[in-house]
């Protein structure tokens, strides 16, 4: 009852922050549209809709970060984090509080891409289902990092981190835009070891049909998810007490 | 069964000690002011009883309950006011009431319904439904307040509960702390020496992390053979020795 207490006035607070909510949701679509009248105006095949909608869900994702960090970093130089710390509130309540209203929007985001997608010219069919349920662990890595990140940093610099690094990075090393093999060398050593490329591709291949390719790629994201979030969960319950010094 | 009761409490950062073998008792139902400049150490003492930082050294029973080895508990019976108003900006005022009820374990209908009344005690009808952003000052100190009741606490801290307020809204917020006296155990910090007099049963004085002075206004004065309340604060805080 107290984290869906929590978890409620945490939806109220990101889904009244008009701004950056039309941003998160907007700026994937726009893009996708943007690509694909690229792709309808030039003789090679590099923004293909069903190429780029598992890339763009992923770029998508990355704003749920900002939108996680943004909440955590303001609610701790705030007052109110002090009443909530002085609360019955246990850290296990204030980590699922803030992420389970994200996972819905993270979901309900991948598929307003998808459904832009099906107007732009993707074949319906279930494989759509499948890449949203893939996208799951990427939607959970990202909350992860704005967690962290809001633990550590105020919230001008998680809009610096998160909203223009992250999202940069996590564009350029996902090979949403270009082929990594054309790149090639160290940048591709890099995005191998990250797991955006790993998001992307998993992506991919739940959409073609290729089921056997998903795990390799989503063990990378998976494990990564899981690493960030045990490192919000340490660095936030750590915070709860020297914030309060 | 006291209220508060602490034994030896300390806070010590590295070379710093923010308070000194600490030791207080407060009844229940008393209004307890504690005074002191800045770096007295009255909010690090607020922190450790409402369990917001562990002591250094000693122990503290807030309502039976060890601060340290039941901080759980302790937190389920107590609610604070923070310095700062402490409110979600981008709740109404409904809103903010309903979410404390809530993560203090009451269910939704009965979140709803403690929200209401609280409202309606605090005479907040006409702003229910504005966001807390858009109110003015002494409306959010209000409302902040009313947040820390609605969890029906049976300790309650006000760290500075008026600061920054006009004279107006801090007589308006007397009124609604005097009507709480008696039911509900407070403990008051303030910068205002007229508000602990005008509010408080009885007043501690604090000074260099230690607690120099307890009494009411009047055996304050007394003690210090001074005529007026400020008079015998400069005299115990500007000592900062005789610890109690």
């Amino acid at each position: 009852m107290k984290m869906v207490a929590f978890a409620a006035r945490n939806s109220k607070e990101i889904l009244r922050d008009r701004i950056n909510l039309a941003f998160g949701i907007g700026f994937p679509v726009i893009l996708l549209l943007l690509l694909t009248a690229i792709q309808s105006n030039i003789p090679v095949d590099l923004f293909r809709i069903s190429n780029l909608i598992p890339g763009i869900t992923v770029f998508g994702l990355s704003f749920i970060s900002l939108f996680s960090g943004l909440l955590i970093a303001k609610d701790r130089t705030s007052s109110l984090m002090l009443r909530l710390f002085a609360s019955p509130l246990t850290a296990r309540d204030f980590i699922f509080g803030y992420t389970m209203p994200l996972l819905p929007m993270a979901i309900m985001q991948t598929i307003v891409c998808f459904v832009v997608a099906l107007f732009l010219g993707l074949s319906f069919s279930l494989n759509i289902l499948l890449t949203i349920v893939v996208s799951i662990p990427a939607a959970i890595l990202f909350i992860a990092i704005g967690l962290l990140c809001g633990s550590i940093f105020t919230d001008k610099q998680v809009g610096g981190i998160c909203g223009a690094l992250l999202t940069n990075l996590s564009a350029w090393l996902s090979g949403t835009w270009f082929d990594l093999e054309l790149v090639g060398g160290g940048f591709k050593k890099i995005a191998e070891l990250l797991p955006f490329m790993h998001a992307v591709e998993a992506g991919r291949a739940a959409l073609s049909g290729n089921f056997e390719l998903i795990m390799p790629h989503l063990w990378w994201v998976i494990g990564y998810a899981a690493l960030i979030m045990f490192a919000a969960i340490i660095v936030f319950t750590r915070k709860m007490s020297s914030d309060n010094k | 069964m006291s209220a508060i009761k602490t034994n030896n409490l300390g806070k010590k950062y590295k070379d710093r000690i923010a308070v000194e073998a600490l030791d207080l008792e407060v009844g229940q139902g008393e209004l307890f002011a504690l005074l002191g400049v800045n770096g007295a150490g009255k909010t690090t003492t607020i922190k450790m009883l409402s369990c917001l930082i562990k002591p250094s050294s000693g122990d503290a029973s807030v309502l039976g309950n060890s601060i340290i080895s039941a901080p759980h508990k302790v937190k389920e019976l107590i609610n604070v006011s923070p310095q700062e108003t402490a409110i979600a900006p981008n709740l109404t005022v409904r809103e903010n009431l309903e979410f404390i009820a809530g993560i203090y374990g009451n269910s939704k209908m009965s979140s709803k319904k403690m929200a209401a009344a609280m409202i309606d005690s605090f005479k907040m009808s006409a702003i229910a439904e504005d966001k807390a952003k858009i109110l003015s000052g002494g409306w959010q100190r209000r409302l902040s307040i009313a947040m820390a009741l609605i969890s029906e606490p049976q300790l309650l801290f006000l760290d500075e509960p008026t600061l920054g307020l006009d004279v107006l809204a801090r007589r308006e917020l007397w009124s609604v702390i005097k009507e709480l006296k008696g039911k509900v155990t407070i403990i008051l910090t303030t910068h205002y020496l007229e508000e602990a007099v005008a509010l408080s049963d009885r007043i501690g004085i604090m000074s260099a992390g230690r607690l120099c002075e307890i009494g009411t206004a009047d055996e304050l004065m007394n003690k210090t053979e001074t005529t007026s309340f400020e008079d015998a604060f400069v005299a115990i805080a500007g000592e900062g020795g005789n610890s109690i």
